[in-house]
């Protein structure tokens, strides 16, 4: 077991490198540069000598082996460096920003969750009755509609209902407050976006539930469990559903870590600042810093999601856990 | 001695899209207390659908029990409710399965596999229960048990994870085991250890068994009673000694012809039942087996024969029984 997480985290390292060098690399593909841009990004006349004077303050003109240290000695010493477009230190501008898409990214699996395990175990138990039906209904059309679509409705229902109600119509705030601030200004922002974006993660964990319990129910030792005298309820929860949550908590870990730096359009349309719109601008800017530490935060969430699934593997298989 | 378990008429058909099949056509027969009874046949002779049936553990779509009777202690489990057979699974019936490697489940421990039998059907707590499993586990001869109570299926080997499920089967005190081919998957070696085990717990526990096979020396030696099936249906009844020495069915007659006998002159090559058991889906009127029968005449396409008494405790269906008499001489 401990020779298991030894293994996983081990694992980790060449992954992370391998990020590094594909970001950086790349990044440095795409023509022009940030300087470019800042000083004549809008068609103005630009000084090459101010443009030369910025590429050199900016670290630009060292030697692509020389800035490529630079940026693996800043990550793994945490020291994230500064903004090229805006001068200011990375941690400031992904701070709050990577606090609101964290918390998202929680609550929205929370809601796939507790929305996909019971509707795909009635689906799959219920299989081919009109229950199945109407679970199946659901979540294709979860994966059919777009969440940024649904967020627009769910905003627009809001102002409606609201309206109606009391008179005043009613949005979520604008602003982030955090949520030890005050928990109920935050949940009143982040609810409806947290539930557009679970909605349609749900979807997908759902038809993975569902197939992959119908799976394990025709499973031998789910005859021997009815064959002695188990409760329905006890041959459900025990033995089918343990089987079958490896395919699911694998989804649900994938999902997590995309929704930490892909929710671009949805944070669009609730005017959230989270991370997804941060990562498009610093490429749209040539920001090589920011974009780099955007990337490197995503891969390690994603590394470590899976290394948090590695573990619940262990947990749901003994064959794992004892091998 | 008193009947524990009768079957009469018992009809199990599935569903499927390819037609109707019928896997168990409507066969009878009794099970006394204490008693050893075996199944025999070919695979696919609706042998473990039989058996499925007593428990009602076919799944449905697509099968399901069509007609019959199964009358367990007087109470017929057919009509009964989903919840009552419930009761009577794992506690008056107890059940072990063919394939040990896939009939207990990856993770749970074998303690917890065991004691929720006995805590669904008793109520007890689960230390108790633990207790118990332990006692279990140590009856059916697995060593070291406190130590295997917490262990996984997959650090067992095959004949003890069988033993397992021989533990788990009896650990209600049923008053009938249905053993599904239980040794089928096991190295010969272990399937004698497993066999003998079967065959003193039953003895000293005074549990009924009802035992399905392929294995003609398995029914020689460990059944009271044989009930040889072809194509869903009984067609020869009678002690192990009735069978093996006089039988009285060309089905029976050709089966034991296909085995290797110790205790005869060897002959030079084996003689295999010619031929594919009969499509369960397209069964006429007639006996199943004419097409593979060496005996077989015109009105055996008619009818299908009844079981005919053909001694104290034989009975056989076939039209041409008088005239095998002749070839069994020739046989043994």
């Amino acid at each position: 077991m401990y020779k298991y997480i030894a293994k996983r985290l081990l694992l980790m390292i060449p992954t992370l490198i391998g990020a590094a060098i594909l970001v950086f690399f790349l990044l440095r593909l795409i023509p022009g540069d940030v300087c470019e841009l800042r000083l004549a990004g809008t068609g103005l006349y630009a000084d090459p000598e101010q443009i030369k004077l910025c590429r050199e303050n900016l670290g630009l003109n060292d030697h692509i082996l020389v800035q490529f240290a630079t940026f693996v000695i800043g990550f793994v010493t945490f020291d994230l460096g500064d903004s090229m477009w805006t001068g200011n230190p990375i941690t400031h501008e992904i701070g709050l920003r990577f606090q609101l898409s964290l918390q998202i990214a929680f609550m929205a699996t929370f809601v796939a969750v507790i929305i996909s395990i019971p509707l795909g175990v009635i689906s799959a138990v219920k299989q081919d009755t009109w229950i199945d039906y109407v679970v199946r209904s659901f979540s294709i059309f979860g994966i059919a509609i777009p969440s940024f679509w649904l967020g627009i409705m769910i905003i627009l229902g809001l102002l409606i209902v609201t309206q109606a109600w009391t008179g005043v119509p009613w949005m979520p705030p604008i602003e982030y407050v955090s949520p030890f601030e005050d928990l109920g200004a935050n949940m009143s922002q982040l609810i409806w976006p947290a539930v557009a974006t679970g909605y349609r993660y749900s979807a997908v964990a759902t038809r993975m539930t569902r197939s992959a319990l119908l799976e394990v129910l025709r499973e031998d030792y789910i005859r021997t469990a009815r064959a002695k005298g188990l409760l329905e309820k006890i041959i459900i929860n025990r033995h089918a559903l343990k089987n079958s949550l490896l395919p699911v908590v694998t989804i649900i870990g994938i999902e997590f870590a995309f929704l930490m730096g892909g929710l671009v359009v949805t944070e669009q349309v609730f005017n959230l600042n989270g991370l997804g719109k941060l990562f498009v601008e610093s490429v749209l800017q040539n920001d090589y810093n920011l974009t780099q530490a955007l990337v490197m935060i995503v891969v390690a969430i994603f590394v470590f999601t899976n290394f948090i699934v590695d573990l619940f593997y262990a947990w749901l298989d003994p064959r794992i856990r004892y091998s | 001695m008193a009947t524990l378990l009768e079957i009469e008429n018992l009809k199990t058909q599935f569903f499927t899209s390819a037609g109707t099949v019928k896997a168990v056509d409507g066969i009878s027969y009794t099970v006394d207390e204490g008693e050893t009874v075996a199944l025999v046949g070919e695979s696919g002779c609706g042998k473990s659908v039989s058996a499925l049936s007593i428990l009602r553990l076919i799944p449905w779509p697509p099968g399901k029990i069509v007609g019959g009777h199964i009358k367990f202690n007087g109470v017929d489990l057919a009509t009964l409710s989903e919840e009552e057979i419930r009761k009577i699974r794992g506690k008056d019936i107890g059940m072990v399965f063919q394939e040990p490697m896939t009939s207990l489940n990856p993770v749970l421990s074998i303690n917890e596999q065991l004691s929720e039998t006995l805590i669904t059907h008793f109520g007890i707590s689960k230390e108790a229960a633990r207790v118990k499993s332990l006692a279990l586990l140590e009856m059916v001869g697995i060593s070291d048990p406190n130590r295997r109570l917490d262990q996984y299926p997959h650090h067992l080997s095959g004949g003890m994870r069988q033993r397992v499920m021989i533990a788990m089967a009896l650990s209600c005190e049923p008053k009938l085991i249905i053993a599904d081919e239980p040794t089928t998957a096991l190295d010969v070696t272990i399937q004698a250890q497993i066999l003998e085990l079967m065959k003193n717990l039953t003895k000293s526990l005074g549990v009924s068994m009802i035992i399905i096979t392929h294995n003609l020396g398995v029914v020689a030696r460990y059944a009271d009673r044989v009930n040889v099936m072809y194509a869903g249906k009984i067609i020869e009844s009678g002690t192990a000694h009735d069978i093996y020495h006089n039988p009285q069915h060309p089905y029976t007659l050709a089966l034991l012809n296909s085995i290797p006998r110790m205790d005869q002159p060897r002959r030079d090559k084996l003689d295999p039942v010619e031929g594919q058991p009969p499509d369960l889906t397209k069964l006429d009127d007639g006996c199943s087996f004419r097409f593979r029968c060496r005996y077989a005449v015109d009105r055996c396409a008619n009818a299908f024969p009844d079981l005919e008494k053909v001694g104290d405790t034989h009975f056989t269906a076939c039209f041409e029984k008088g005239r095998l008499k002749e070839s069994v001489k020739v046989v043994s």
